[in-house]
């Protein structure tokens, strides 16, 4: 089999760095992972690379390869083009700390503003399949985050602070759709994690490995809670005449 | 000399975030502990992530008849008895409360058709027992204590490796570890310790375990001077990917046989029939990866040298709803698409039965103040784990652990931690960067996991563990020359290194008991001694630092009670 050349991003912080190339054998069946750890272990073994499972399980090897965010250990050699440089890019939405690795510290932040699952008073637990798919899509995420990275709210125009992005809105719709949840979200989504920021794009599900229909399946119903609890022109009279 | 380090001081220091250290940091939490969790990647990265196929609690929803009993009598029968019996009684016991309470978090289980949770088939279980999530059980596990541990506030330090313990008048006080990201020294002061490091897997090459699989809180506990027990038993599991090469050993869940799947050799035969008739594609682990071995070792095995598995028969929509991760990994990394064909597996290091020596109520080690839960833990599984009695004893035992962790910090006072202590520790950790050799910490890993794999796999003689010690103890002297480049911002070669040596040593535990125990028994299949020994059924190996040689010792099984003995042994 023929080798294959990696340009990989090397640098140590948030600024500078440079593309390096390397050679790698190439072997059936082999993942951009595979030839991450190839050239760790046989040409630079300081290449830093965030990697677990390497069975698409952890989320936690993403990167660039050739400009598309992607799962490195999803992403097989045999299906990108053999006659340029395979191009392995860091993450560009969050802080470069070395190499392929990138500070993705802001997610957990933001998670800890979510409120836990609250269960309703006396239920007896009985819960229905149907009920139970339409939530388990998005518990399937895998924290990748590569949602994240892709979505131009934050890659573009950086709104870090004012908007959680599509993680997080898949973190809350599991939460919201939950059959036995009591708790509301809608105004933590409304005012915390400016969910009206998303102007529905779709860039985050194209690039979700876990094909979680992110903005059909959550953002837009979320949107709709919002828009029923704050927007509704009936509500909004009798808010005006009444007080709330 | 000691160079800068931040000092951090809890009640109750966790080291490991799978199922097990959440689980033992929640229920610290609750008795009003402060915590910290500590861990080798980003929170919710744990292997725990992994699991594909259950969790084991008679719960009795899809199956009446079963109970406790049952499930303690298929666990113990299944470890063949070398179990600690009262560990399978309480975690019989307790699993199906635990798995309730991950509902109350949030977990969302399959359901039955009247909305209780649903329970499917597994090997060695007799009855349908294990509460799941299509094959995704141990992300929606992990999430769930993730997400209860953030609420309740625990202090969570990933990617920060413990690389020793600091002990005072032979109690532990604290630990000392380095920031990967960084390379920054951390010392954690803690009143009590809890081990949830997971296993070994990673000193072998075929393995469907992740990097941070190195042993590294079995061997921490071990320097401390904590009892290590039935290192031997390393489990095989039957089904792992064996094609394309780069994802060689990767898991194929066992809930393909328990929702059908069947296992062929080359030759279209059933082979399942000559080993296990019964059970068939439902026998415990160790049978069905011998009888693949076999088959596979008597030229019967697939082009890629394993063996087929076959779920092609059911429904292609039923094995997409209920296998989806299967589907997907198959489709994705072998071209295979199991709705129509077969796929070909072997077997794939898995997971230790053997690991921290521990009393079986409060999951406490023979150091006072030191836990251990999950699988550096040993006891549970006797010789041999039954599938889904991981995710169980997770949060069975990862709750008494917490709970124990909470009450020892309770009843004894702060105590210094050693600056000569921590010295050493820094010393040995940062090592690699001024050694003078060109030996590479990658490659002395291969070399290792080639001795694994061939001399310590699974069929064992005593010439080849012989062997395999004197090729360890040359990996040991290479692994202590072992150099790396580069600065100490997140230096995986570095990381390695460190790595390196807890893998070392647990090769060794194993290698060693392995040579001692001179019968087959669970997963440990010695071709010299095939059969049962009425002397090694009551024996566990025990393995201990004295001075920092590693020796071994031998302890007695405890006996089950005489109605609970009567009970299991029944046919």
């Amino acid at each position: 089999m023929p080798d294959a050349t990696l340009r990989i991003f090397r640098g140590e912080g948030p600024a500078g760095g440079q593309a390096v190339d390397y050679q790698v054998p190439i072997a059936p069946g082999m993942v951009v992972l595979d030839a991450l750890h190839y050239i760790q272990g046989h040409q630079a073994p300081d290449l830093a690379v965030r990697w677990n499972c390497k069975a698409a399980k952890c989320g936690s090897c993403s990167a660039e390869v050739n400009g598309r965010p992607r799962l490195t250990c999803k992403t097989r050699v045999d299906s990108l083009p053999m006659d340029e440089p395979i191009v392995v890019m860091p993450m560009k939405s969050f802080p470069r700390i070395k190499d392929l690795v990138t500070d993705v510290s802001w997610n957990y932040a933001v998670n800890k503003k979510i409120p836990a699952f609250r269960p309703k008073q006396n239920t007896d637990w009985k819960i229905s399949q149907l009920d139970v798919d339409r939530v388990q899509e998005f518990r399937k995420c895998i924290e990748c985050f590569l949602c994240q990275n892709v979505c131009h709210v934050l890659r573009e125009h950086d709104a870090k602070p004012k908007f959680a992005g599509p993680r997080f809105f898949v973190r809350v719709a599991g939460l919201e759709m939950h059959p036995l949840d009591s708790a509301n979200r809608a105004p933590l989504l409304k005012n915390e994690m400016g969910l009206g920021l998303c102007n529905i794009t779709k860039c985050c599900t194209e690039v979700c490995p876990e094909d979680i229909h992110i903005t059909d399946n959550a953002i837009i119903p979320l949107k709709e809670r919002v828009v029923d609890q704050f927007y509704d022109p009936i509500t909004m009279l009798f808010r005006k005449v009444f007080g709330n | 000399m000691t160079t800068s380090y931040e000092t951090r001081e809890h009640d109750v220091l966790i080291i490991g975030a799978g199922g097990a250290g959440l689980r033992a940091a929640i229920e610290a939490l609750a008795q009003g502990a402060s915590v910290a969790v500590v861990c080798k990647s980003l929170l919710g990265k744990a292997h725990t992530v992994m699991a594909e196929g259950g969790i084991a609690a008679a719960m009795c929803n899809v199956d009446a008849a079963d109970g406790w009993k049952p499930h303690f009598r298929d666990t113990m029968r299944g470890g063949k008895y070398l179990n600690n019996w009262r560990m399978a009684q309480l975690h019989a016991q307790e699993a199906p409360e635990r798995v309730t309470e991950l509902e109350q978090w949030g977990a969302l289980f399959d359901r039955t058709e009247s909305g209780a949770i649903l329970q499917r088939a597994f090997g060695g279980h007799t009855y349908k027992r294990l509460c799941h999530v299509g094959d995704r059980t141990g992300l929606e596990m992990i999430r769930t204590l993730q997400d209860r541990g953030v609420q309740l506030g625990f202090d969570v330090y990933m990617e920060c490796t413990v690389t020793r313990l600091l002990t005072d008048a032979g109690r532990v006080v604290g630990a000392f570890a380095y920031w990967r990201e960084n390379g920054r020294l951390i010392v954690f002061k803690a009143k009590s310790v809890v081990i949830a490091t997971g296993g070994i897997g990673k000193a072998w090459p075929v393995t469907s375990n992740s990097w941070e699989y190195t042993g590294d809180g079995m061997t921490l506990a071990y320097e401390a001077g904590a009892e290590l027990m039935d290192m031997e038993f390393v489990q095989f599991h039957p089904t792992g990917m064996v094609w394309p090469p780069g994802v060689q050993g990767l898991l194929v869940t066992e809930a393909v046989r328990g929702e059908g799947g069947i296992l062929r050799n080359k030759l279209g035969e059933r082979f399942m029939e000559k080993y296990d008739p019964k059970r068939m594609e439902l026998s415990t682990r160790d049978v069905v990866a011998r009888s693949i071995y076999t088959e596979v070792k008597e030229g019967r095995g697939t082009e890629h040298g394993g063996a087929y598995l076959d779920i092609s028969h059911k429904p292609a929509e039923y094995v997409k709803k209920k296998l989806p991760s299967m589907y997907h990994q198959f489709k994705e990394l072998a071209d295979v698409d199991i709705t129509k064909g077969p796929m070909e597996v072997g077997p794939t290091c898995h997971y230790v039965m053997g690991g921290i020596r521990v009393e079986a109520e409060t999951a406490q080690s023979t150091i006072p103040g030191l836990f251990a839960a999950g699988e550096a833990a040993a006891g549970l599984h006797g010789s041999n784990r039954l599938g889904g009695n991981s995710l169980s004893d997770l949060l069975v035992f990862g709750r008494r652990a917490g709970l124990a962790a909470a009450q020892h910090a309770k009843s004894v006072s702060n105590s210094g931690v050693s600056e000569a202590q921590i010295a050493e520790a820094e010393k040995e950790l940062l090592a690699p960067f001024s050694n003078p050799s060109t030996e590479s910490p990658y490659a002395v890993h291969r070399d290792l996991q080639a001795v694994m794999q061939s001399l310590v796999g699974i069929f064992r003689t005593e010439d080849d563990l012989n062997k395999a010690f004197s090729e360890l103890e040359q990996l040991k002297a290479r692994a202590a020359k072992a150099s790396v480049e580069g600065s100490r911002l997140f230096n995986p070669g570095w990381h390695l290194s460190r790595d390196l040596k807890s893998m070392l040593v647990c090769s060794e535990a194993v290698a060693l008991s392995a040579l001692a125990r001179k019968e087959s028994r669970g997963a440990h299949s010695r071709i010299d001694y095939p059969n049962y020994d009425a002397v090694w059924e009551k024996k566990h190996n025990i393995i201990v630092n004295e001075n920092g040689q590693m020796k071994r010792r031998e302890s007695p099984v405890e006996e089950m009670p005489p109605d609970l003995k009567e009970f299991v042994m029944a046919e």
